[in-house]
């Protein structure tokens, strides 16, 4: 059943797609790790790093492709689940410097002494254990999505309205975040990680195999999507994304379908978020910025959307980009650019990058796989997606 | 040196006068205790370094109306008065560093090395601080006397009281005599050998003053008064405090109000929009910015060129912002927006984008900080209401938005495009079909909330910072507003603002300003739970738009 579900999931964009990502999460760490500094093909460490952001963000664009590609739900808020994860793994790393703190307490972060707090809160439990924490990964963005679709689809918000909703959430948590009676460092966030597992963070090996780790979370979370997408269930997704009361009215339960893949994607973009944060040493509120969630959009809209791939490979052509122009001289029109993008975007690639190209290539491959499917009676062929 | 004039308060003849002046002309060399005047005692009372020397002088001192009181007393509270404790001599340090003999005022070359501070401790410095109040009652200066009155109240220094009598019986301003009445009440409050009546009589006094200070100064009334006393005033704070509550409850509703015609103003263009169009301007908040800037450019070129017109700054920029806000929504609409119609999703990314381009437009053209727009003169100021503050620029932007609401109203009522902003509103493809130019309506409409967006930043524009961001941290409110009081009925954005501003004012003292904003947010969406529409939500059969 397993590999049925597999097989029937990867076509050959999706398996050359995964190949590159596992070359990409095998050979960068290794060249990074065995190759002397200076050579031509060593990879910086710093450049890992960088990478490894950008495999995260990859992995959070996935989340949002799959419920915004597929199932028409755009959220404004998913940089909430993302920054929530990150939480998750920071109070776990947080609880691992112990007393090697400014202040030295075993027991309290920095933060909660420097506010001469007394005792650790009650949420900050368990956390000094990993398989605690990674749960929690998990759970907490789960929780908060099940809870947040649960009101929100059972009373049919939908559209434009939804989103605004997702992005009032996400804003809410910012404020909330920014408090420091929250508990949660403040605006300073958390910060001044040392191990990870024992494994001191900033370490290169483990920088290399968080890197890889990144890659292979990618994977799975990608082969977790095809399978959604390419189930009997992903069909339904795509008919209450193409006309979603139609698809009550012939029985389906909306909500519950809409429910599931909200949660699902939030759970992902909560394992982003917490593979994110090791490697960028902090976690503050300002990943709550509404801001940054609708950033996040524009990945998915820029490689295309209801496509996956596209999804990944939009976080990382447009962070790319950032890196490259924030860091030189044009980067007083980074915000150009930026605002160009989203509206060029959707006026002239409204299939993003990969949906164009797929569009483009559609007539060939629709003569191939036809030839194919006269070989092979029993042919599964691509449904061909309604926009 | 007018320390020689002799102040209206007497005590000092004529003949001292003139005997100190003589002697301040041989003065210097020649020094000892031999000054005749309890004044001069006083002074020298300074050099025993003794705390209780030092109050008797400074109540001596205060009591002298010398006018050289103030400058002595005032310097002990600067830690500016010195003393020599072999010549028993005093001195005051100027502010400007030269010296005065304290006893006659005369100059002094330098003040001896040996001389040291007079020192203060805290019981001192309230006698200090008691008998500059006194000092100042006198003063010719009506707000310096209300000032003093006021710390008289606050210290109700049993010393002080002849003083405030005295002031008292001379006062002629009403709004001072009845402060130095409380401050009179609040002395005999306290004073340990008053009688019964006079106390109750006081706490009557400072009852009927029933702000947050009377009822502190009557929470303090303890149990060594008589218990007829203490009755009376555990009677009064619990009244006062009703009364507070009351007030703070108005003035809540106040601040709701005025929060409330803020985002209503922000909001009612968004609605206009997302009513007949669908769309979410996500690039509405920076209409408000480019309203806020323009209202900025008016008041630069009137600051130049002409000063004379600054009043009127504000009657210029509205229609100026209407028309820049209005105009770039326009061309927003024909030039991107009509090409996503029946793509809310995709409108709402696009106009986002556009609002980080007229971001970093507006901070490469003006600077990413914040630009100074000031208060016409008939909007600065504040004028007291009972017991709460009432700004007039509050008072103008509620009643300008008023003014606006009522003026769309009947826009939309009366006028034909309003007529068939409506019609498109309730079902565009009829309207479409009845020869509404649907595409010219839309982009009228844009182009009115887009300019109303801009008036919004006009007001905005008095009472926050006009910045580059300023458009942002009011967008998710509006949003809210639109959501709540729902589409294609203005008076839902009405309702929806105001229930929402006073709401968050009525949760800010409770919760805190952040958790009461998390509040309202997770109250909406609990709220679209029973109305998934909003409050006001348009009666139709479409299902799905």
């Amino acid at each position: 059943m397993m590999d049925h579900m597999l097989t029937r999931s990867l076509d050959r964009a999706a398996t050359s797609f995964l190949l590159v990502v596992a070359a990409c999460g095998i050979l960068i760490p290794l060249s990074n790790l065995l190759l002397p500094a200076g050579s031509m093909f060593q990879v910086p460490t710093y450049l890992v790093a960088l990478w490894g952001k950008y495999v995260c963000y990859a992995i959070l664009a996935l989340s949002i492709d799959l419920i915004w590609g597929y199932c028409g739900i755009l959220s404004l808020g998913h940089g909430a689940f993302f920054a929530l994860g990150g939480y998750a793994m920071g109070m776990y790393l947080m609880r691992q410097i112990g007393t090697r703190g400014v202040y030295g307490n075993p027991l309290l972060p920095d933060f909660m002494v420097f506010l001469n707090w007394q005792k650790l809160p009650w949420y900050w439990y368990g956390f000094d254990m990993f398989p605690f924490a990674l749960l929690m990964v998990v759970l907490v963005p789960g929780l908060l999505a099940f809870g947040f679709g649960w009101f929100a689809f059972r009373s049919r918000v939908t559209g434009v309205y939804l989103s605004i909703i997702t992005q009032a959430m996400t804003y809410a948590l910012l404020l909330g975040f920014f408090r420091n009676d929250f508990g949660f460092g403040g605006n300073n966030g958390l910060t001044d990680f040392k191990d990870i597992l024992g494994f001191n963070v900033q370490a290169e090996g483990t920088r290399a195999a968080l890197f890889a780790l990144s890659c292979l979370a990618l994977i799975i979370a990608f082969l977790i999507c095809r399978a959604v997408v390419s189930s009997k269930l992903g069909k339904v997704l795509i008919a209450i994304r193409d006309a979603e009361s139609r698809t009550r009215f012939i029985g389906y339960r909306v909500e519950s379908y809409k429910l599931f893949v909200f949660t699902l994607s939030a759970c992902m973009a909560g394992v982003a978020g917490a593979l994110y944060v090791p490697q960028v040493g902090i976690i503050n509120p300002s990943e709550f910025a509404p801001g940054n969630s609708i950033e996040a959009v524009i990945w998915v809209a820029v490689g295309g959307r209801g496509t996956l791939i596209g999804a990944a490979l939009g976080a990382v052509v447009v962070n790319y980009a950032k890196t490259f122009f924030t860091s030189g001289a044009l980067a007083p029109y980074w915000l150009f650019m930026l605002g160009a993008m989203f509206v060029l975007v959707t006026l002239l690639l409204p299939k993003g990058i990969v949906g164009t190209f797929n569009s483009f290539w559609e007539p060939f491959r629709t003569r191939r796989l036809t030839e194919a499917s006269a070989a092979r009676e029993d042919g599964v062929s691509e449904p061909k997606m309604a926009e | 040196m007018s320390a020689f004039s002799p102040s209206p308060a007497g005590g000092l003849s004529v003949l001292a006068c003139l005997r100190a002046f003589a002697l301040s002309l041989l003065l210097i060399a020649y020094a000892g205790p031999c000054f005749a005047g309890p004044f001069e005692d006083a002074v020298a009372k300074f050099a025993n370094d003794d705390f209780s020397d030092s109050e008797e002088a400074v109540d001596a001192i205060a009591a002298s109306g010398n006018s050289l009181a103030y400058p002595i007393i005032s310097a002990l509270q600067d830690e500016r008065l010195m003393f020599d404790a072999e010549t028993k001599k005093v001195f005051v340090k100027q502010p400007d560093g030269k010296a005065i003999d304290a006893a006659t005022g005369a100059p002094v070359d330098s003040i001896p090395d040996s001389a040291d501070q007079v020192r203060l401790n805290n019981k001192l410095r309230r006698h200090v601080e008691a008998a500059l109040g006194g000092l100042t009652l006198m003063s010719p200066d009506l707000a310096t006397r209300l000032a003093a009155a006021q710390s008289v109240f606050k210290s109700h220094e049993e010393a002080v009281l002849p003083t405030v009598e005295s002031a008292l019986a001379k006062e002629t301003s009403r709004t001072v005599k009845t402060a130095l009445g409380e401050a009179r009440a609040a002395i005999l409050l306290f004073k340990s050998d008053a009688s019964d009546v006079d106390k109750l009589e006081a706490i009557a006094t400072i009852k009927a003053r029933g702000d947050q200070d009377a009822m502190a100064m009557l929470s303090d009334v303890g149990g060594d008064q008589p218990p007829a006393v203490a009755k009376a005033a555990a009677a009064a704070v619990a009244s006062i405090k009703s009364t507070l509550a009351i007030w703070s409850a108005v003035q809540n509703a106040w601040y709701g109000l005025s929060l409330g015609s803020v985002l209503l103003l922000a909001a009612i263009g968004l609605a206009i929009t997302f009513g007949v169009m669908g769309v979410i301007n996500m690039a509405h908040g920076e209409m408000v910015m480019l309203g806020a800037y323009s209202t900025f450019v008016v008041q630069e070129v009137i600051r130049t060129r002409y000063p004379g017109l600054f009043d009127y700054s504000l009657v210029i920029a509205v229609p100026l912002a209407f028309l820049v806000s209005g105009a770039v929504g326009i061309l927003i609409e024909r030039s991107i927006i009509r090409f996503l119609y029946g793509r809310p999703l995709e409108t709402l990314l696009a106009t986002w984008g556009l609002s980080l381009v007229l971001q970093q437009a507006v901070r490469t053209l003006f600077g990413p900080t914040n630009r100074e727009v000031g208060n016409p003169s008939w909007m600065s100021g504040a004028f007291e209401l009972g017991h709460m503050t009432i700004t007039y620029n509050r008072l103008w932007i509620l009643c300008f938005t008023l003014a606006v609401f009522v003026i769309l109203l009947a826009m939309l009522r009366f006028t034909s495009l309003g007529l068939q902003m409506r019609a498109v509103t309730q079902n565009r493809r009829m309207a479409a079909s009845m020869g509404i130019a649907t595409s010219r309506v839309d982009a009228l409409t844009f182009g009115l909330g887009s300019g109303i967006a801009g008036i919004a930043g006009v007001a905005l524009s008095q009472i926050d910072n006009v910045s580059p961001n300023l458009g942002q941290s009011y967008i998710i409110d509006s949003f809210m507003v639109v959501v709540f009081g729902g589409v294609g009925n203005l008076w839902g954005t009405l309702v929806g603002a105001f229930t929402l501003g006073v709401a968050n004012k009525f949760l800010e003292p409770v919760a805190g300003a952040v958790l009461g904003k998390i509040a309202i947010l997770v109250l909406i969406i609990l709220f679209i739970q029973k109305r998934p529409r909003g409050l006001f939500a348009l009666k139709g059969r479409a299902v799905e738009a």
